[in-house]
């Protein structure tokens, strides 16, 4: 356990490091979370159905889902991807220490360091926005509460996915062709672009049914209160079922690739 | 006995990829590959203490060994173990008593200081804090890391990462240590440092060294028996002076004379070189006694300084790989 707290450690500390990535991070997302609510916006003004939730909360779903960009996995590790492309991955196989676990706390800072950084900034410029474009504050504290454990469950997910792209690359070289599949579908799929409520009825049945639904409309819609505190175990445990499947999954792949491995270059 | 190598067999399957855009199309649906033996049947034993040299031209299979005996690869066909253990089974278990340097590969943090890197592995490793301390200091001393430690990794000369790689594979005390290429790329004086240093690990702490390289005054000064081999197959496997005699027995004479130009032929000899009034001369002791040949040279040339050695071992080995066509 020491080890992989040194690794996210380590990771983290490292990560803290590039700060010119994060303030141009801040500047994409704050300029994408304008466009995508202004759209909703025009949206919502321009019909008086009942919609499944109301404009501040579809507003603040989108910025949830701005400043939480870097937790979500639409990329993987490039250090990793870079080990295997170089070969330099033969050093992790001689550590006395589980590749899939190794490479699961390295995930958890890469999700979590940039995320520190961008989130703060962020969060505090939406809710300085004016009332129609910003975020609202959640409606008590244990929609607050509710939300940081589902951040933290959606937490798990974004790391067993961004291994399971981590460990592809090791059977495509690179990886680009995974990731670029990987990232419109989590960008879709997440709400990351329009909010999973707002999805025709038997499209978004499915999408809740998905691990992906954990990674960004679970935590979002305890912080609005749209979902009830109560229902917390449910949502949850949801999340977690899912980060043990994806974690099965990824330790299995794993497992299978590392016996017929090759060694890039001499 | 530490490590056994039994008839080590490895294929690499390759997709063949032929040239043009229409073969590429074709190899989309349709891959054909090419199998490519590595290691043909590789069979050795190393006791404990031993620094080994383990040479042979690219491609040879240097490097696959090293990776199978490391626990990186598994072996198509054949066996090995190492203090024991079968190092590609129960991989994690076998990894913590052996210690690997790829000289071409990088296992400390890029953007962090060296010493992170050290502080990272002695957690990875499970040492304990008062034998990593002791082990640490020892290390730097050694290798003369006092000053460098806190330097980011990409900062560090070759030679200086280098020395950094090998104190990071030895922090925690391996038994074993496999060190592929660790002179690669580096300049005189950083050889010599690493090499010191590889002399004195192996002696003081008796760690057993497999060291793979090109480079043949490694194998000069460091190993007493050195393992040839060529196209996946052991060519040759002994003390260096049995490499020696077994490719070629003669001896090198080098003579420095006055003007004259007397010629000669003289039986079990051959001039290698002339260089102005330097004469370089192979001969075969068996044939000629050294004591003989000087003075029937003397009786032709005036001689002004003399010199006998052996031929470099790079001549020997290219000579073997000539003899076995590889």
């Amino acid at each position: 356990m020491r080890a992989y707290l040194s690794i996210i450690k380590i990771r983290f500390n490292l990560l803290l490091q590039y700060r010119v990535a994060a303030i141009a991070g801040i500047i994409t997302q704050f300029f994408f979370g304008m466009i995508f609510v202004m759209v909703l916006h025009g949206f919502y003004s321009s019909t008086s159905k009942p919609m499944p939730i109301n404009f501040h909360s579809a507003a603040t779903y989108i910025w949830i889902g701005q400043a939480m960009l870097g937790m979500m996995p639409w990329n993987g590790d490039k250090e990793i991807q870079s080990l295997i492309r170089t070969g330099d991955v033969t050093y992790e196989l001689i550590r006395p220490i589980d590749l899939y676990d190794y490479w699961f706390a390295r995930a958890f800072a890469l999700r979590t360091a940039p995320t520190f950084l961008r989130a703060i900034p962020l969060f505090t410029m939406a809710l300085l926005l004016p009332k129609d474009y910003g975020m609202i504050l959640p409606p008590n504290i244990f929609a607050f509460l509710a939300w940081i454990v589902t951040t933290f469950g959606a937490l798990l997910i974004s790391c067993t996915i961004t291994n399971i792209i981590n460990i592809t690359t090791l059977y495509s070289i690179s990886g680009e062709g995974i990731i670029r599949l990987l990232s419109a579908i989590v960008n879709l799929f997440s709400g990351l672009v329009v909010p999973l409520p707002l999805f025709p009825d038997k499209i978004r049945q499915i999408l809740y049914l998905l691990p992906f639904n954990g990674l960004l409309n679970i935590p979002a819609r305890f912080f609005t209160g749209d979902i009830p505190f109560n229902k917390l175990i449910n949502y949850f445990g949801f999340q977690l079922i899912w980060a043990f499947i994806l974690y099965v999954l990824g330790k299995w792949i794993l497992k299978k690739k590392i016996k017929n491995i090759i060694v890039q270059g001499g | 006995m530490v490590i056994l190598a039994k008839d080590l067999s490895k294929t690499y399957r390759i997709p063949r990829r032929k040239p043009g855009i229409i073969n590429g199309l074709k190899s989309i649906v349709h891959r054909e590959y090419d199998e490519i033996l590595a290691l043909d049947k590789v069979s050795f034993q190393i006791d404990e203490g031993e620094l080994v040299g383990y040479i042979g031209p690219n491609e040879a299979g240097k490097s696959t060994t090293i990776k199978i005996l490391s626990g990186i690869l598994t072996p198509s066909s054949g066996e090995c173990k190492v203090l024991g253990k079968i190092p590609y089974k129960d991989r994690i278990n076998y990894v913590k008593d052996i210690g690997v340097v790829f000289g071409q590969r990088t296992q400390l943090w890029w953007d962090l200081p060296v010493i992170d890197s050290f502080e990272l592995l002695k957690d990875i490793y499970k040492i304990p804090p008062k034998d990593y301390l002791k082990n640490k200091e020892e290390l730097i001393e050694w290798l003369g890391l006092t000053n460098i430690l806190n330097i980011p990794v990409r900062q560090l000369s070759l030679g200086q990462k280098m020395c950094c790689e090998l104190a990071a594979s030895l922090l925690h005390s391996p038994k074993v240590l496999f060190l592929d290429e660790p002179t690669i790329g580096l300049d005189a004086v950083s050889k010599l440092a690493v090499r010191e240093f590889i002399k004195k690990i192996n002696k003081e702490r008796g760690v057993t060294i497999i060291i793979t390289t090109h480079d043949m005054d490694d194998i000069e000064t460091l190993c007493n028996r050195v393992i040839v081999i060529g196209r996946g197959q052991i060519l040759s496997d002994g003390p260096l002076i049995s490499l020696r005699n077994a490719v070629s027995k003669d001896r090198r004479l080098i003579i420095e004379i006055e003007e004259g130009d007397n010629g000669f032929n003289i039986e079990g000899t051959r001039l290698v070189n002339r260089d102005k009034n330097r004469l370089t001369i192979d001969f075969d002791p068996d044939i000629i006694s050294p004591a003989n040949l000087i003075s029937i040279l003397s009786t032709s040339y005036k001689i002004k300084d003399i010199l006998i050695e052996n031929p470099p071992i790079e001549e020997i080995i290219a000579k073997l790989y000539g003899r076995l066509n590889i």
